[in-house]
């Protein structure tokens, strides 16, 4: 974040509009946008205020567990037989993602706002579980829109959820998914616009979202690019993470944007293949569109109906994307890749196995192309890899469908 | 076009009682179900014709209207259908001004400029984009000022006074004020409240005053009317429609006569409402 960035820097988005080339934005209702304009006033005050940062480093070591570890992963790595494979720890965090940091970050916000009251939305309940932490830990009453569809297959964050004192909200509208709890979350933002603040858990939304999550996410890659300069002495080939709305990517991205040796790649959920109607790789099926707050590519008919889409994991169920990875798609800068849901449940159970480590489904599409490009690369090579979250929630669902007794 | 609109509100202003414009959505619960609604508007005293455009993800909407989207969307309503009804009516009347009200993606993808030729076309007179504020005045409300189509604003109660003057900047026919921070549906707030924020909406602005959100009863209209220009009422005439429909979504005989009724009587609370502001 301290960086001057260069001529041709990747990293000066977005303008004062929120847009990252013609991607982001403030598409929202009248009612909203005093809102808005108030969280980006303060967001542009805290950015540079020293307490704030030095408040939100404390809490990052002392609460969170910062800095995550570099692990390599040695097993993995022989079993490929190519690059090197290094993980971003994030799974290890409390709360067991990432989506703690940018909570840690926002709660932090509403505070200095005077706000008394969270609302937030959840797909695969890691967002709404690191909320509900938050809110706890600040004393503000919480509550959190779920998708129907999500409260059932992720009913072990439902139980943490209501353990750490939040209200869930399950969501029937539409296929009960992450699209649908973010409206509602939207819904219940406009009637209670006096005490509420919205936390939004992915860089996605109208300015100054994806912005603010971003930079708080953005502690991933700058630790990663110092934890990997200390390893090896040099920085990754490859840099790869899965992508929903896209912050546990853009978090480890936004730091190796300038790096040109570096390239990089994030993940869609490919579901059960893009030909038809059941994925959410938005970028490499979907168009440019406007939905919640901002302009990005979106999964859409002819008409400009939002489809449902469809992932194995609730995290990536979502048929949009951030608009700085559009912005990032378009460019050039960054390639958008799907892996299928039998993919990634392979994945899974090839990390759980080799390294000890069960990941969350939604990296787990991270390590399945992990697992096709790393064999393809010089033993010389690296990989970094964002290990976003830890699948304690996910086992049911993996149980499920392989057809074990639990 | 801005001339029928600006004609309506000369008309109702010499006859001294404000405007009813009733909302409804095209293709509830089917076209031609829809395009009848629409016909029996006019003579059951509507003055203004709100024409929603269905959206799957309507994130200002309420229950009612949400369900009444998927209805439409159920039955295979789309963008160029509801223009099509727009058109169709427009043949037998000339003189109801017509506002597509709904969400800006579906007109994204039509493509701003087809779109507004298209609506031009249909005898379309405004569009209220809820999701479309001034600071995205670039994307669809300059391109429309300059093809003469009315493009109406939301104020709502979080626009205060310093905001006011940046929301009315690029605003046309009427300003439509959002009775209460919340969605489409919710309880009507206390009128003589909403009187106050409309008083101090004039104080910036000559546009008529119209007020949406919660008016649902004839005695509704003529409260509210008795201080605004013009009452919107949405959800009571989807509610109205839902009612009629069999329990597989299909309209019965009732749904039109229903729906005529249900004006008539809101149509009387602001021919009512001309008296009270009178006295
Ligand atoms: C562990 C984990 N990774 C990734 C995601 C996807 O979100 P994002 O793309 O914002 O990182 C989620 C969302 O719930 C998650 O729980």
């Amino acid at each position: 974040m301290n960086e001057t960035p260069h001529l041709n820097s990747f990293k000066t988005g977005p303008d004062e509009d929120g847009r990252f080339g013609i991607f982001g934005g403030r598409f929202v209702a009248e009612t909203l946008m005093p809102l808005i304009l108030d969280l980006q006033a303060e967001w542009d005050k805290a950015k540079t205020d020293p307490e704030f940062q030095a408040e939100l480093k404390h809490l990052g070591a002392h609460y969170i567990g910062r800095p995550s570890p570099l692990y390599f992963a040695e097993r993995l790595t022989e079993h490929l037989g190519g690059a090197k494979i290094y993980f971003k720890r994030e799974e290890l965090n409390h709360t067991g993602s990432h989506k703690i940091n940018n909570c840690i970050g926002q709660i932090l916000l509403a505070k200095r706002m005077g706000k008394t009251r969270i609302i937030a939305e959840t797909g695969a309940g890691q967002h709404g579980v690191a909320s509900a932490t938050v809110a706890a830990r600040f004393g503000l009453p919480c509550v959190v829109y779920m998708g129907a569809t999500d409260v059932e297959r992720q009913a072990p964050n439902v139980f943490r959820m209501k353990l750490l004192g939040a209200e869930v909200k399950p969501v029937t509208a539409g296929s009960g998914t992450l699209k649908d709890a973010m409206n509602e979350a939207l819904r219940d933002w406009v009637t209670n616009v006096d005490d509420t603040y919205y936390l939004i858990g992915t860089a996605a939304g109208p300015h100054p979202y994806p912005e603010m999550v971003r930079d708080f996410q953005s502690v991933i890659g700058i630790e990663a690019k110092q934890q990997m300069l200390e390893a090896e002495g040099r920085l990754p080939d490859l840099v790869i993470a899965a992508v929903g709305g896209g912050s546990n990517a853009i978090g480890i991205f936004h730091p190796f944007l300038d790096d040109e040796s570096v390239k990089i790649v994030g993940v869609e959920a490919g579901g059960k293949g893009l030909e038809g109607d059941e994925h959410c790789a938005s970028i490499t099926a979907g168009s440019p569109g406007v939905l919640h707050g901002n302009r990005t590519y979106l999964l859409q008919d002819g008409d400009g109906q939002i489809k449902e889409g469809h992932s194995i994991s609730a995290g990536l169920d979502y048929p949009g994307i951030g608009p700085e990875h559009s912005w990032l798609a378009d460019i050039g800068r960054v390639e958008y890749v799907p892996i299928m849901d039998h993919e990634a449940l392979e994945a899974f159970q090839v990390l759980t196995r080799l390294e000890g480590i069960i990941p969350a489904l939604e990296p787990s599409h991270a390590i399945a192309e992990v697992i096709k490009r790393a064999p393809k690369m010089g033993k010389d090579e690296i990989i970094l890899m964002n290990l976003s979250g830890r699948g304690d929630k996910d086992i049911f669902t993996v149980g499920k469908l392989l057809g074990m007794g639990l | 076009m801005t001339a029928r609109m600006d004609k309506r509100f000369a008309d109702l202003a010499a006859e001294g009682r404000p405007a009813l414009v009733t909302y409804f959505m095209a293709g509830d619960p089917d076209f031609d179900t829809s395009l009848a609604i629409m016909k029996a508007l006019p003579s059951a005293g509507s003055d203004i014709i709100e024409l929603g455009m269905p959206f799957s993800d309507p994130m200002a909407d309420g229950p009612a209207i949400q369900l009444a989207g998927q209805r439409a969307l159920k039955g295979g309503q789309t963008l160029v259908k509801t223009l099509e009804i727009a058109r169709l009516f427009r043949q037998g009347d000339q003189n109801t001004p017509i506002v597509l009200m709904g969400y800006y993606n579906p007109i994204y993808i039509h493509g701003v400029e087809r779109f507004l030729d298209d609506a031009l076309a249909a005898g379309i007179d405004g569009l209220i984009v809820v999701d479309l504020p001034p600071e995205m005045d670039d994307e669809l409300c300059i391109p429309a000022l300059k093809k003469d189509i009315n493009f109406i604003r939301l104020a709502t109660p979080t626009t205060d006074d310093k905001r006011l003057p940046k929301v009315l900047e690029n605003t046309s026919g009427f300003v439509y004020y959002v009775s209460m921070n919340g969605i489409t549906g919710s309880a009507l707030p206390d009128p003589t409240v909403i009187g106050g924020a409309v008083q101090r909406i004039k104080g910036h602005t000559k546009l008529p005053v119209c007020v949406g959100f919660g008016v649902k009863t004839a005695e509704h209209a003529r409260a509210i009317g008795a201080s605004a220009d013009g009452v919107v009422v949405g959800t009571a005439i989807i509610n109205q429609v839902a009612s009629s429909l069999t329990e597989d979504g299909k309209s019965t005989g009732a749904t039109v006569p229903g729906v005529e009724t249900l004006v008539r009587g809101l149509a009387a609370g602001v021919r009512s409402a001309k008296l009270v502001a009178a006295e």
